[in-house]
């Protein structure tokens, strides 16, 4: 691995080398490094575009990760990942993408995840997106997420887009059994021309099931960003989406929530809120002498905590 | 150490030019604890502003610790050593109290470092530090953050705008008691634009400032007595009552 696949591996997963546990780490489209443990396997799918993640029921307290990196300028990288979390497991999921794109052509990375959650199983995922290089390819990632999620299970995502990706379209979708909670914080930030629209779409199915969706951007210079929110209400059950944006420069921002209740016991509520910077926090901050452009980064890394 | 020279403002309304602060001269002394009163709409906030350079003077000039400080931006006076306290403190998503207070305090304190500021101005700290500084917080509590930021900074100049304001009356007691305390630790000057009694009361010089000029100024004893009972000085009491 060469100095830069290192550098994004530590952006998206937060490694400085191997990781403890299980894992795999696919660098330009090939598996460059897997490790399995006796209770979580992985498994390249036939024609090796993709992997069979299986968790066995009762696994606490271990992880995986499975980062993907792309260094290489030009290239699509298609990838369908399946998880298999068996019942009453408790485990943590990385993912992540960094793409470094030096030359002029299109880096893409779509990757396809499909979470099948067991009864009473805790998953907490993680994934951060990330791009660098200074070519004039662009980084595009479109990940699709499906979760499925069985009576009394839990799963929390921190969905993280931070930096340096031009072009992307993220798809979430959900479906709850009942009992069931869903968690999502989703922290993005556009700048430079960048586009990135973020789709949810939660059904709760069970009674009892809970679905709370947060979104926190900030877009910055030319970039835009589409929110778009969807909770139906399918069963008693409650569900909380909230979409906050602070907007800046000549940037663009649309939030779309809808929520949708087919029984009288769905309890919903939507947020969306797009705004810019107060003036006054930014005076605030520089009477307690940080300059204004230190007040301004200060407020935006403070809201995307 | 700090010297306002003929110091006027304007602001246009209805497109006539009108004056808000009349060609001001003022000079505070270090290590005093003065108290700026006066009718509503003299111009008292207009004068903190000015002092923090959140607003430029139209005419005249400021001096702090010899140096002309007139063109100086917002930053360049608090590095220099002027805090001001919000009379509507700002609210923040997603910043804690304890950042805030590190911010103030331009270094990385431990939260239990960061704490002390917060138990000074009546906050139980643990139930606060991790705390965001945004809507659910009270008016009263955001105040008292407010106070503990500039607490926290321990400037030479420490400028407070209606430090009773939005605060509720049993908060107000305790705040009497961080300013004395505050008098006692603090080494500099400390400015409060007040119309309370009780903060009158613990005044070494008060200025009376109605329609932009200064009318009286002087020792406390000089002043307080010809006030108390008008606007400019209100008992706590009647304050509250008013629904302030």
């Amino acid at each position: 691995m060469d100095e830069i696949q290192k550098t994004l591996l530590e952006e998206v997963a937060g490694l400085e080398g191997v990781p403890a546990g299980a894992y795999n780490i696919r660098t330009n489209g090939e598996l460059s490094g897997r490790n399995t443990t006796a209770n979580i396997d992985i498994v390249s799918k036939d024609g090796g575009n993709g992997i069979d993640i299986r968790i066995k029921p009762g696994t606490k307290h271990e992880s995986v990760h499975i980062p993907v990196i792309l260094s290489q300028s030009g290239l699509t990288d298609l990838v369908y990942n399946d998880f298999y979390i068996g019942d009453d497991a408790d485990v943590l999921i990385v993912a992540g993408c960094g793409i470094h794109n030096g030359g002029n052509a299109d880096s893409k990375h779509d990757g396809i995840h499909r979470f099948f959650v067991g009864k009473n199983a805790k998953v907490r995922y993680v994934e951060k997106h990330y791009g660098s290089g200074d070519g004039r390819g662009k980084r595009i990632m479109n990940p699709v997420t499906e979760v499925t999620m069985e009576e009394g299970s839990e799963m929390e995502m921190e969905m993280v887009q931070i930096r340096g990706v031009d072009s992307t379209k993220r798809l979430t979708t959900a479906n709850l059994a009942a009992g069931s909670k869903l968690t999502v914080k989703e922290r993005l930030l556009t700048h430079g021309t960048q586009d990135a629209v973020s789709e949810f779409e939660v059904n709760l199915n069970g009674e009892g099931s809970s679905a709370n969706v947060i979104s926190r951007s900030v877009a910055k210079e030319e970039s835009s960003q589409l929110f778009i929110s969807k909770l139906h209400g399918n069963a008693p059950c409650a569900g909380h989406s909230e979409c906050d944006s602070i907007i800046m420069d000549s940037a663009k921002i649309s939030a779309v929530p809808e929520i949708t209740a087919n029984t009288p016991d769905a309890a919903l509520i939507h947020e969306a809120a797009i705004g810019k910077i107060a003036g006054e926090q930014i005076i605030k901050l520089m009477t307690l002498g940080l300059t204004e452009e230190e007040a301004e980064a200060q407020i935006v890394n403070g809201f995307l905590k | 150490m700090l010297t306002l020279e003929h110091v006027s403002f304007d602001v246009k309304e209805d497109r006539e030019q009108k004056e808000i602060i009349k060609d001001l001269s003022l000079t505070l002394d270090d290590n005093k604890f003065i108290v700026i009163t006066g009718p509503n709409g003299g111009g008292k906030s207009t004068l903190a502003k000015l002092i923090a350079g959140i607003i430029k003077p139209t005419d005249g000039k400021i001096w702090f610790d010899g140096t002309d400080i007139t063109d100086m931006s917002i930053t360049e006076r608090a590095n220099m050593g002027i805090s001001f306290a919000f009379q509507q403190p700002v609210r923040f998503k997603g910043v804690q109290v304890l950042d805030l207070i590190r911010l103030a305090a331009k270094k990385n304190l431990s939260a239990a470092d960061a704490c002390q500021y917060l138990s000074e101005v009546g906050l139980c700290a643990k139930d606060y530090i991790n705390r965001e500084v945004n809507a659910s917080l009270s008016g009263g509590e955001l105040k008292r953050i407010e106070i503990a930021t500039v607490l926290a900074r321990a400037t030479r100049l420490s400028v407070f705008d209606e430090p009773e304001a939005g605060i509720d009356l049993w908060s107000f007691q305790n705040l009497i008691r961080v300013f004395e305390r505050m008098r006692e630790t603090i080494k500099g000057t400390i400015l409060i634009i007040s119309h309370q009694e009780r903060i009158l009361n613990i005044a070494d010089e008060i200025v009376v400032i109605a329609d932009g000029q200064i009318v009286r100024q002087g020792p406390r004893e000089e002043i307080l007595p010809g006030l108390l009972g008008t606007a400019s000085a209100v008992e706590a009491c009647e304050y509250y009552q008013e629904g302030r």
